[in-house]
């Protein structure tokens, strides 16, 4: 019944699908491990029983993002293999020490400190859990860091040499790890991770204000994430910025499909605002256009030339519409973060922080917008680069196992069903979670006495409970 | 001094997966035996046993896959296409235990639901391992740098004999944790299930290893060959030493003897397949030397390798010393 389909084909729709489900998490999860660290250094600096409730509040969520993290984490490092074993055989010498290095500095961190995080407060003390806690939010870091390095040597590769056999090699491990669009990659995910938890926190808050604008919880989470988001969004625009530039320089025809730009211009591109961009036709149809804003925004100069994909050969060309249109769903979200980001300024300004209903509604409804935002940029980047895996040099189509049509459809029939299955359990059980407000002795790791008293003194007990 | 980076590698990869599997062993051999647990209460402290470390035993699975991706890609470009319905078996079963052991705690209502697909995840992903390992013991296909056999060679009665002798070996594993880390009924359940379990893992060693040497001729060469045989005969001695102890720490119901017996079992099998392995990393079709990534890769590597899994050991030992001792019924976080 598959034997029609194309094998290549179902390879990347299984790919694009389990990696979409996957970067969900630990987009969520950077973030929330830095918010946790700092809840409990404010709770251990100021004392204040809101830092404890709240960090217990937020554990929760954290142990069920990040077990949907790990299980579909480890899909992602066997997958490669399974579905893409020419492309495994060919940069396993150059991306396979990248993974390895994530697996040693930033997984190992989480998993062997998470225990202790989750269940080892009254067994370690506060100040041993607390360094618990920063290790597993260094541990997301890293991560990030080895996981973006690997995925923009694909996009920008260098320092690296072919050998016989047709793999990739090192010549100058700096300058593959620390490849051209390599920090841009790193801040600019990194950002959308701080800015996705700090929309969730500040939904969750603001849906807590909705209905009871004294909660002390709901305002000390809203608070914290209007602040997160006034900052850290405008930087996130200037660092997309500087992001798309290097893009511009190092994949000009991915920059080309973002902005639809089909056809060359001479004395000035416009921007499209909107558009459907036809790949046949290789036109823009009904495009809504700002005369030589491109050129402005990508050349500094209203008069810059500005190349079109005329100018790259027609099966290099990454495909259009796509691109185009979560390009601008990205950068549309961004501009509304940024909005809400000042919005909660000016209502904090105004002595209204805690009463604005239409400012928590903002809120509430942009909670989501990080995760789009996130899937959002991710296709652009990704189905930007096609045809290819490795930038200019090794085709998805010369990437793929060799794989029967009925092996990969079967998968990933199996992978869309239990997927959905989990995943949505999982959300369930968040939002059942974020639907109570954090409350006063908010339930985390328990017991007034150690849970074990074999050999361990009481005292950290003891002292959570003074402080706490 | 002559080294050779392709045997240090591939011992590191061998000790990765030996880690892999007698930790992530007993927490899936746990979940095997998780329907025999019939209370709420015999439940709860079985998954808190070892709530707070699962993750991390399941990590070396990924060193294990990802230093064969680094280490050896071209037999990890042949191998992963080779076994493609037991990776992907095994990827969805560890799913599904992997968020039971969250989800359990959020709905009484759908718990039986989720202790449910923590049994059957764990059952459906040690039964791929096992199969996984009989597909590479018998041999896979190769053509170039590809894998050139079919879907379903993997599936023969060698393979699913070594996924059976697995989940009884996992499932002793599970159990002998069990003597170790509780008290009371739940104990002296694990005692018994314990003997039995133990019974069926030394007919599961027997059956495997009276049917690995006929898989090739190369097998038998290396196990009967004169004088091999005054080495390898070792490992069935061993095993037999081994069993004895286990059987008296059992009967005289000691704590922890059972579970590091166990682990010493394992040891002995998986030292008996390195003998019957080595040098291939693909048998009969791809030797390690051949598999090797480039120096460069292997030695950077090897640098993280030799300063960071030292530091790994000790801060997984910690946390295991902190959550030490028997579980108390009523602790956990939830």
């Amino acid at each position: 019944m598959f034997e029609s389909l194309d094998p290549v084909v179902l390879a990347r729709a299984q790919f694009a699908f389990t990696v979409s489900f996957h970067i969900i998490f630990p987009a969520f999860s950077i973030g929330l491990a830095s918010f946790l660290a700092v809840l409990e250094a404010l709770w251990l600096w100021t004392g204040r029983e809101v830092f404890i409730n709240l960090f217990n509040y937020w554990l929760k969520i954290f142990a069920i993002a990040f077990g949907m993290g790990v299980v579909s984490g480890i899909v992602m490092s066997y997958q490669f293999g399974t579905n893409w074993s020419v492309f495994s055989d060919k940069t396993g010498p150059v991306l396979g020490p990248l993974m390895a290095y994530e697996v040693l500095t930033a997984f190992f961190l989480e998993a062997g400190f998470l225990g202790v995080m989750l269940f080892g407060l009254k067994r370690v003390g506060p100040k041993l859990h607390f360094m618990a806690t920063l290790m597993v939010a260094i541990g997301t870091l890293m991560s990030a860091f080895w996981i973006l390095s690997a995925n923009s040597w694909m996009h920008t590769p260098a320092g690296y040499a072919v050998n016989a056999d047709g793999q990739f090699v090192a010549a100058d491990w700096f300058k593959l790890i620390f490849n051209p669009s390599f920090p841009y990659r790193l801040v600019h995910m990194v950002l959308a991770a701080y800015l996705t938890t700090s929309l969730v926190v500040g939904a969750v808050g603001a849906y807590h204000l909705l209905k009871n604008s004294r909660q002390p919880g709901a305002r000390m989470m809203f608070s914290m994430a209007m602040w997160m988001l006034m900052i850290v969004a405008p930087i996130q625009i200037f660092a997309g910025d500087l992001h798309g530039l290097n893009t511009l320089e190092h994949q000009p025809a991915k920059v080309m499909a973002m902005e639809g730009h089909y056809q060359s211009h001479p004395d000035g591109a416009p921007f499209i605002l909107f558009g459907l961009p036809d790949q046949d036709a290789a036109v823009v149809r009904y495009a809504l256009e700002i005369p030589k804003l491109s050129s402005l925004i990508l050349k500094h100069s209203l008069d810059a030339p500005l190349a079109g994909l005329d100018t790259v050969p027609r099966e290099d060309w990454p495909p259009v519409p796509i691109t185009f249109w979560s390009f601008r769903i990205m950068v549309g979200l961004g501009l509304l973060m940024a909005a809400l980001g000042f919005l909660g300024l000016w209502v904090r300004w105004r002595g209204r922080l805690y009463d604005s209903r239409p400012t928590h509604r903002f809120a509430l409804m942009m909670g989501p917008a990080g995760f789009v935002a996130v899937l959002a940029g991710w296709v652009t980047t990704e189905t930007g680069r096609q045809p290819f895996t490795v930038f200019g040099l090794l085709r998805t189509v010369d990437s793929v196992s060799p794989l029967a049509a009925p092996a990969v459809a079967s998968s990933l029939i199996a992978f869309v069903i239990v997927y959905f299955a989990v995943f949505i359990a999982g959300t369930v059980y968040i939002l059942r979670l974020m639907a109570h407000p954090p409350h006063h002795g908010e339930e985390g790791p328990p017991g007034e006495t150690p849970a074990r008293a074999a050999g361990i003194t009481p005292a950290p007990a003891i002292a959570t409970r003074r402080l706490g | 001094m002559d080294y050779d980076l392709a045997t240090i590698w591939a011992l590191i990869i061998a000790f990765a997966v030996f880690v892999y599997v007698v930790m992530d062993g007993f927490d899936l051999g746990l979940g095997i035996l998780f329907p025999l647990f019939r209370t709420k209460r015999d439940r709860d402290v079985v998954m808190n046993s070892v709530a707070p470390v699962w993750d991390g035993n399941e990590t070396w699975l990924v060193l294990g896959g990802g230093g064969l991706f680094a280490a050896f890609p071209l037999a990890y470009a042949v191998l992963m296409p080779a076994l493609y319905t037991p990776i992907i078996a095994m990827l969805l079963g560890l799913v599904f235990r992997g968020v039971a052991f969250e989800f359990r705690w959020r709905s009484l209502r759908e718990r039986n639901r989720w202790d449910l697909a923590f049994f059957l995840g764990s059952l459906i992903a040690t039964l791929a391992q096992g199969i996984a390992l009989g597909a590479i013991l018998q041999g896979v296909a190769v053509e170039g740098r590809a894998y050139a056999g079919g879907w379903w060679d993997w599936l023969t009665p060698f393979s699913v004999l070594t996924g059976l002798a697995l989940v009884t070996g996992y499932a002793l594993l599970g159990a002998t944790w069990l003597v170790m880390k509780t008290t009371g009924e739940l104990r002296d359940q694990a005692y018994r299930l314990s003997r039995w379990l133990l019974l069926a893992m030394l007919i599961a060693i027997v059956a495997v290893s009276a049917a690995t040497p006929f898989l090739s001729y190369d097998y038998s060469e290396r196990w009967f060959a004169w004088p091999n045989v005054l080495a390898t005969a070792q490992v069935p001695l061993a095993v037999a030493i081994v069993t004895a102890l286990l059987l008296r720490a059992l009967t005289q119901r000691r704590d922890y003897q059972p579970f590091l017996l166990t682990l010493c079992l394992f040891a002995l099998s998986y030292a008996g397949l390195g003998i019957s392995i080595w040098p291939y990393v693909v048998p009969r079709s791809i030797t390690v030397w051949q598999a090797a990534a480039p120096e460069s890769s292997q030695l950077f590597m090897l640098v993280g390798v030799a300063i960071l899994v030292p530091i790994i050991l000790v801060y997984t030992a910690w946390a295991y010393w902190v959550f030490r001792g028997k579980v108390d019924p009523d602790s956990g976080y939830h």
